[in-house]
């Protein structure tokens, strides 16, 4: 393509300034971006407040596609579920009838957990969802994992509080404006959950790799227990999630731990629900340097 | 008499005659449309991989490649500023890329004047990929090899869509110079 006859300034003092100026504001412009990504790199929340704002503008036209991308992938589940529909509804009437067996052990179970619980004086409180909203959006384009889901402030979601779907957990509040909140999801390579295996006690780390697996350190090291199809739950251990939500499936073993897969792919979520926090008073003790003493 | 062709006093802008191109559409198009391609991807579905290519600054880099001496030196800097509100990067790394980003595309003309469309693909190329890797190196998280790998989808998308938004951004300055104005 023909250069443009812009770069020839001629002899005009104007045109020859505003080249100049151009230039001088273009490399401000990245010393600026130096300074304000250095900020923020150190201070990861100091422009909470713009980001919020904007995404509170933007909430009611991501809340309508989201809605319009569930329906038609609903739709299209429903189309995909005529291929093979004989065999697969032979083996989902098998599956069915180990599943009721297994759920009135479970109610049997839950029961006698109940029983238990009440001569041991032990409470079992119902949690409220503080607020149920969809997964409006996600930063689809960087490489780190964030959602945005349509709740806010005004509904009195805060900082900190577990987001958990039907299937299990999703991830953490991490910045809160008035009608939306950010999510730190749990692939996400900051994100690090405290778990143990569902069928004993063999307690790790989750933490997120930023590649949609998680690794599973596990923290006492030694032989390696695991095993491919391990189901982990949390552990309510740091205060912030309620013990016993699904997390993740082991699909890979290695020398500390394994790597394993998200039981709730935020991609298959629409409604989410957005938990309190467990303990608050364990999440308060925990940032509270050890130095100074704790109240009460 | 014979009729005349209706289409003889028009180019591919529309009627020369009584029309006259709209001063705002002219301006305003191109900011427009990098501001919204940057809103775009959080539309998207919460995947957990990263796979939608950076829409707006394939978008800036379309128009800047494409069309070179419509947008300044400096628009990197309001542009890449808006970015980050929407990127999910640190605050910052919209405002230094896309800076950046145009300064390079301008040394890039001033050593290579002449262009084909192939070379302005590799200059596209080379300024997402390092935009990508850039993003990767400064996100906030600890770099691992293997959200590394995981970015290799995303920036073959990202390479591969430039051309696409190369077109786009062809037919959006088609819009921009249509005559919609009409004059008495």
């Amino acid at each position: 393509m023909a250069p443009t006859g812009q770069r020839r300034s001629s002899y005009s003092r104007r045109a020859q300034y505003n080249l100049f100026t151009g230039y001088i504001i273009a490399g401000i412009g990245a010393l600026i971006g130096v300074v304000l990504l250095v900020l923020s790199l150190f201070q990861p929340n100091l422009f909470d407040w713009a980001r919020n704002g904007a995404n509170d503008t933007i909430a009611p036209a991501t809340e309508t596609t989201a809605t319009v991308r569930t329906e038609s992938k609903s739709w299209w589940d429903s189309i995909t579920g005529y291929y093979r529909a004989g065999s697969k509804n032979a083996a989902l009437k098998r599956e069915m009838e180990i599943a009721r067996i297994r759920l009135e052990e479970a109610a049997a179970v839950k029961q006698e957990n109940a029983r238990l619980k009440k001569l041991l004086g032990l409470e079992d409180k119902q949690v409220e969802p503080v607020a149920v909203a969809r997964l409006v959006g996600s930063s689809a384009a960087s490489t780190r994992r964030f959602a945005y889901v349509g709740a806010g402030k005004d509904d009195g979601v805060e900082i900190g509080m577990p987001v958990r779907s039907p299937r299990g957990i999703v991830g953490r509040v991490l910045e809160v404006g008035n009608g939306s909140a950010r999510v730190l999801l749990l692939t996400d390579s900051e994100s690090v959950l405290p778990v143990r295996r569902a069928k004993d006690e063999v307690v790790a780390f989750a933490e997120g790799r930023g590649d949609s697996l998680i690794r599973i350190r596990l923290i006492n090291l030694g032989i390696n227990p695991l095993e491919p199809g391990d189901l982990f739950v949390t552990s309510g251990a740091g205060g912030y999630y309620r013990p016993g939500i699904a997390v993740a499936i082991l699909t890979e073993k290695t020398d500390d731990g394994g790597l394993a897969r998200i039981v709730s792919d935020p991609a298959a979520t629409d409604f989410v629900a957005i938990e309190p926090i467990f303990e608050p008073d364990a999440v308060v003790a925990l940032q509270t340097p050890v130095e100074t003493e704790l109240t009460e | 008499m014979e009729r005349m062709n209706p289409r003889s006093r028009s180019d591919a802008y529309g009627s020369r005659i009584n029309r006259s191109h709209s001063t705002f559409v002219a301006n305003v198009l191109p900011w427009g449309s990098i501001l919204i391609a940057s809103i775009l991807p959080v539309f998207m579905i919460a995947s957990a991989l990263p796979m939608i290519p950076p829409m707006g600054f394939l978008l800036l880099l379309g128009w800047r490649l494409v069309r070179p001496g419509l947008l300044p030196v400096w628009a990197g800097l309001p542009l890449g500023l808006f970015d980050d509100l929407f990127s999910g990067q640190p605050f910052g790394f919209g405002v230094l890329s896309w800076s950046l980003a145009m300064i390079a595309a301008e040394i890039v003309e001033t050593r290579f004047p002449w262009r084909a469309f192939w070379q302005d693909w590799f200059t596209g190329g080379i300024l997402i990929a390092l935009y990508l890797v850039g993003g990767w190196l400064l996100s906030g998280a600890t770099p691992t090899m293997s959200s590394l790998i995981a970015l290799v989808p995303q920036l073959l998308f990202s390479i591969l869509a430039f051309p696409v938004v190369a077109r786009l951004v062809a037919r959006l300055d088609r819009v921009r110079l249509t005559r919609w104005k009409r004059t008495a």
